[in-house]
Order: C-alpha cells, then structure tokens, then sequence
C-alpha cells in the first residue's frame, strides 16, 4: 500500500483533539464559540478535559499556571473575534514570564478572511509582539504539522506562548493524519549547551572573588535547575537572591538566601548586589524593578550571565562573562568543571566566602525583613507569616499584582519550585484567581492558596464559578484594605498623599459572595481571629474566601522608589 | 552610526511585518528597507539600513534573529561591501535644458527610459550618496517625480576563495 493510504482520514477537529493526545495533553482551559464548535464538539469524544472558565482572560491564566506548576505545556481554547482578544492580557502575561503555553484561537472559514466577517478579528496580527511565534492555518496539509510545531516552539529554549489560529472550515472539513516525525526546523535551534571555554572563564572568576552573589531568575525554575543551583551555592558558599520569578529556586529558609532583590527586596540583597566584587546572574534578564538605577546597579562587580535568550544578555547592562546556554546545562558544566580542575579544594575555596557572608549575616540581623505590629489591627504580612506557618511552606500560592503580591514574595519562604505563581513581567491584576484554578487542576489533592487583593481579584472575581464547578477547594486569603493600595502606596510617598482614583468606596461583602457562589465565607477583623479564620480554612473542604479586614494604609517596605539606585531603600 | 544588514527570511505571508513590528515595537528606526525572493522561492532577502551605537546594532541582530521565520542576519557593513540603489527620476526637459540634462545624466551613467516634449524620465543606479548627488544636481533644473528603491548589498568575495 502506499504511504498516503495508510494515513487515517478523519476531521480537521479530530485530528486536533489526537495531536493534543499525542502532546499528551490531558486538561484544556476554554471558553466556546461559533467558530470553534466543532472542535469543542471532538473533545466530547476524547479523554481531555476542557475546563470551562468564566471569561476568556481566565482560560489563558490557568492554562499558564497549569504550566508554572507542573512544566508542561498550558493549552488554552478560545473562540474567534473577542474571545481571542479577551485572551490577549493572558497570552501577554505568558509572554512576560516565558511561560510555554499553545493558544488555539477559532478564525472564521477562509472564505470569508478579510471581510470583516462576524467575530473576525487579525488574531494573529494583534498577537505578533506577545507570542513567541504564531500561525494561521491556511491549509489542510499544515494543520498537524504547525500544531506539532507549536508544542515544540513553546517548550524548547526560552519557553514562551505560540498561538495557531484555526479557520473554522478545516476543523470541520476532512484531512488526513500524517505520522510523527522528530521535529527539526532549520530556522529555530536553541542553544543549550554552554560554551566551554565561557564556563572555565565563569569558573576562573569566581575563584578570584571574595564578595560573589548569585543573582537568579525564573530561568532556572523554567530549566529545573535549581539542583545544580543548590550544589553550586552550598559547596561554594556563595549567597543567593532570587528575583520575583525566581522565588522557589533556592530554598528561601536556607542560611545562604537573601530573599528577593530590587524594588521591593530585602535589604540585605540589595546591599550585597551593591557591595559584591562578583555577579553571577542565572535565568534573569536584568529587569528596571531589579536594577532600579542601572548605572548603580552592581557597579564594584565583574558580571556573569546565563541566559538561554542571547537578546537578554547585555540589554540593560554590559555583561563581562556572557555563556547563552540553558541555566541547567551551564551550572551543571559549572559544578562539574570545579569537581575536575585539579588542585581545588571546595572547602577551602568556601571558606573564602567567610567574611563576606559574615558581612550579610550583620545586614540581616540589623535590618531583617520586618514590620510593625499594631495592637489588634491585622497587618497583611502577619496573614502571610502565618499562612506560612500553618500550611508547613508546602502551598502551592498564588497571587494577584500589587501589595499583596509583594508581601507574599516577602514573608513567605519558598523552599521548593513552581510552588510560587504571580505574574512578573506584565504585573497582570486578575491573574490570582484563575492561576488557582490552573494549579489546582493540574494537581487536585494539594493545598492551593490565591493571596488576593480586593481591588485585583475583582478583575476575575467571575471564576469563583469555574472555581467551584471543578470542584477546586481553593483557599482566597483576601487581604482587603479597600484601597489600590499599590498605586495609593505610591500617591502617598510622592504624590502628596493625592489618593487618585485608588478608594474602592464600594467592594462587595466578600463573604456573602463566597456564599452566593456555593463557597464558604469568613472574615477577620482583628489580629487575634486571623489563625483561627486560616485553621478553618485550611479544614474545609470546599473553596473559601478569608476576607482579612487589614491596616488600610499599611506599605510594602523596603522600598526603592522608580529610578533610585536599589541601596536608597525606604524602610519600614 | 549606519549599518547595513541583510536577512534571510521565510517567504511567508506576515513575516515582513513581523520584522517592522520588531523595529517600531522597541523604537529601532529603519532607513531603508529592500525586500524580495532569492534563488530559493521560499526565502526572501532583506536589505535593511539602519542606525545605532553598537550596543543597540547587537541589540537588533540578536532580535531578529530570535523570530522564528528568520533565518539568517549578517551586519554586512562590518566588512569590504557593495551597495546599490536605483532611483527612477522624471525630470523636466524644456528646449534649454535638454541638452543639460542628458549631460548630469551621462555622467552619472543613468539611461533615459521615458521621453516627453517637456520630460525625461531617468534611470539611475549607485550607492546611496551617488544617487543623493544626482538629485542635488537636478533639483535646480526640476524634479517632477522621484522613486528610490532604497539600498541592496551584497559582501564581497574574501580575497583568497
């Protein structure tokens, strides 16, 4: 027989839902349409659950945290026209933190492209700048050809979202199967391996200093490097900091961990940033948040960076040694390279590191992570603290944007990986909510924590119903102040206290809403109920919002205002 | 400081725009920009001219080369090159400067390739300054119409190959 007879008949939509099976695709977040009716209709056949959300927006986030937490590929549904555009902050926020994500998006037949049909929009044109890559499907023979591609695309390199957009006549039309082939594009090959002789040069340099620092970022998270980051910073001595997106990559009750650096980090990192002789940036890309000031950022420094994207290194500041590689391969080179060289003694090399750590022990007991209590008045960092506390660290958390976010990365210790899932890059209010629903998906008997803001969570409010169809138990510590208390931190630092448009002079009764979703409502008021309000929580089975009444006017410390250098911190 | 770089890309629809998007996207500005199918109808050449320190020229490059439907860029203007621009100019030709005209245009080695009572239209092809030399020299008498194609190039052959 020939080759061509071999190949099954079957759908355009058919043969979308088996590529997704091949992918091994098990959970799809989706929202349905005209244009992607048949498609849906092929799913009902397949074992892939498509978790229905309540707005399109929604679908992307879980389908992004679904990824956070577990590696794989998120996949998110939307129909043609505004379900596609609700998808956009979500494709962005995705883009921002590297996240590979395949967004399947319903166009309208080929016949009727460019028409301004009904629910037509240029998807792939409005998603050029914030996907890695994107396609329009305009022929049959492509359709399990670019799909597979664009698994491939957003899970090789630096991970990121590819969008296929989907005319609705080849998902209902006939098309034919082609088998599985290695994917090799001429035009896309990521560099993973480090260059060796960058890495004995990294290696050479961190031996001369006396003062280094680990600077990390979500690359390593994204890579599953943090084995070969642990390996190297314990047999070294060599203090870490993570940024926002590498929060998790180092166990952050670890002796050797600064906590987070930048804007709002810890003081000890940012004056060991300043002080250190040597930089070794992994997975980060440098960003203003982490910088502030780049003329004062790491001056005394000699720099090295790994970075899989060669577009991040030297951007924002000139880099000495650059190694493009993945973060995985170049710290285990690292490590392997510092077990080989002959005549090095690792303890002894550690024991270099004596003074300087001595150094950031004094800053952290002088000027350690802290805020002031206030009586029965319930302070957000204590609820996080606490949360901390009571859940043993072993949460998945997510957050919304804002002051609540800030002081989740702050007082909650981050011991392991994709345990931590915020939006970074974009700062996407309304991310918290629907991320909860992806992780808790993705892994339905672990404990999943949204810490919420009211203003944020009151931008995907809707999916406490998609929350408590799947039977999602999440936990929503709603730290509520009734206040943009972010932009009204800054109003009232530097804008003569001109609070702006930041009162939310109406927010619901957040339990009764809970209520009117099917979900348990409790709130606190006063310091003395925040542990039993979060006990209760944590023993119900069933999704709750614990609204935490907290010092309206409390603010995220330290902070560096926008342009400072990160040693002119504010502190509390 | 200008550079000249050439890029090899899929010839697929979208992708040009996935190229400009790049440049007004992070506010790197193009001079000129030349684009057509080489040998090989399913890759194009790109011939962009643009401006930078080199902090942002590497910024560019290393840009496009990370889109995925780019295959190829060489910064030709960092070694030996060739550039090309052709200009079509219709310019006016009265009785008194007919003559005057044909002359600047011999010169330059262009040819007539339209002709009027009152107007030549030329073609001329050079590097960019040659052919913003020409339109110095012919603004006085009157340009009527002018089309640039903006500049190719090509690296020339290393000595010894």
């Amino acid at each position: 027989m020939k080759e061509e007879e071999l190949m099954v008949k079957m759908t355009g939509s058919q043969a979308i839902v088996k590529c997704l099976q091949e992918e091994g695709v098990k959970t799809i977040f989706g929202y349905p349409g005209g244009a992607v009716i048949d498609l849906f209709d092929a799913l009902m056949d397949s074992d892939i659950t498509n978790v229905l959300v309540r707005h399109e927006q929604g679908a992307v986030h879980a389908a992004d945290a679904f990824s956070r937490v577990t590696g794989e590929v998120g996949v998110a549904l939307l129909t043609s026209g505004p379900g596609a555009t609700n998808g956009v902050t979500g494709i962005a926020t995705a883009y921002c933190d590297s996240i590979p994500l395949v967004i399947l998006t319903g166009q309208v037949p080929r016949s009727l492209i460019g028409n301004d049909a009904f629910q037509e929009v240029d998807i792939v044109g409005i998603t050029r700048p914030c996907t890695k890559h994107n396609y329009l499907v305009s022929n049959k023979d492509e359709l399990v050809p670019i799909l597979r591609e664009a698994f491939y695309i957003a899970r090789t390199g630096r991970p990121g979202p590819v969008l296929v957009d989907l005319p609705k006549d080849l998902m209902a039309g006939q098309v034919t199967y082609p088998e599985q082939k290695p994917i090799r594009m001429q035009n896309y090959q990521p560099t993973y391996e480090p260059h060796i002789g960058q890495i004995a040069k990294a290696c050479k340099q961190i031996l001369k200093s006396r003062k280094p620092v680990l600077y990390v970022g979500g690359g390593v998270i994204l890579s599953d490097a943090h084995k070969a980051l642990e390996e190297l910073a314990i047999n070294l001595s060599i203090p870490v900091t993570m940024t926002l997106m590498g929060l998790g990559a180092f166990p952050g009750s670890h002796p050797l961990s600064m906590g987070m650096l930048g804007m709002h980090g810890s003081y000890t990192a940012n004056m060991a940033v300043a002080q250190s002789d040597l930089l070794i940036a992994v997975g980060a890309r440098f960003d203003d948040r982490v910088t502030g000031k780049l003329e004062e950022f790491a001056c005394n420094a000699k720099i090295i960076h790994i970075d899989i994207d060669p577009t991040s290194i030297s951007k924002n500041v000139k880099v000495d040694i650059p190694i493009v590689a993945d973060c995985q391969y170049a710290l285990t080179a690292i490590n392997s390279w510092f077990s080989k060289e002959p005549g090095i003694n690792m303890k002894e090399e550690a024991a270099q590191h004596e003074a300087w750590l001595e150094t950031i022990r004094e800053w952290s007991t002088r000027y350690p992570m802290t805020y002031k209590e206030e009586g029965e008045l319930i302070k957000p960092q204590y609820v996080v603290e606490m949360l901390d506390k009571l859940t043993g660290g072993d949460a998945i958390i997510t957050t919304e944007v804002g002051q609540n976010q800030m002081w989740t990365a702050q007082f909650f210790k981050f011991n392991k990986p994709r345990h931590f899932v915020t939006s970074g890059g974009l700062g996407t209010m309304g991310f918290g909510l629907p991320a909860a629903i992806g992780a808790q998906m993705a892994f339905p008997d672990r404990l999943v924590i949204d810490v919420a803001g009211d203003g944020s969570i009151q931008m995907n409010i809707q999916e406490l119903a998609t929350a408590k169809q799947y039977n999602c138990p999440i936990k929503i510590a709603l730290l509520n102040n009734s206040y943009l208390g972010m932009v009204r931190q800054w109003q009232e630092l530097f804008y003569d206290k001109r609070y702006a448009s930041t009162v939310m002079e109406v927010t619901p009764d957040f339990v009764k809403l809970a209520e009117a979703y099917g979900a348990v409502g409790l709130r606190a008021t006063k310091k003395s109920e925040v542990v039993p309000v979060i006990e209760k929580a944590l023993a119900t089975k069933n999704l709750v919002i614990m609204d935490f009444v907290i010092a309206r006017e409390e603010n995220v410390y330290p902070m560096v205002p926008a342009g400072k250098a990160t040693t002119e911190m504010l502190l509390v | 400081m200008k550079h000249t770089l050439s890029v090899l890309l899929q010839n697929k629809p979208g992708v040009l725009s996935r190229v400009t998007g790049l440049f007004s996207g992070r506010g790197f500005n193009i001079e000129s920009l030349c684009v057509a199918e080489t040998l090989d109808p399913g890759i194009s050449c790109l011939t962009l001219v643009t401006r930078g320190d080199n902090a942002i020229i590497e910024q560019i490059t290393k840009q496009l080369h990370k889109l995925i439907d780019v295959l190829k860029v060489t910064d030709i203007s960092e070694k030996e090159y060739v550039e090309r621009e052709m200009v079509l100019i219709r310019i006016k030709a009265e009785a008194q400067t007919r003559a005057e005209v044909l002359r600047v245009i011999d010169i330059f080695r262009g040819k007539v390739v339209d002709v009027s009572s009152r107007s030549y239209a030329i073609e001329v092809t050079g590097s960019a300054s040659k052919i913003q030399a020409l339109i110095d020299l012919l603004k006085p008498i009157g340009i009527k119409e002018i089309v640039r194609t903006g500049t190719i190039a090509m690296a020339r052959a290393t000595k010894n190959k």
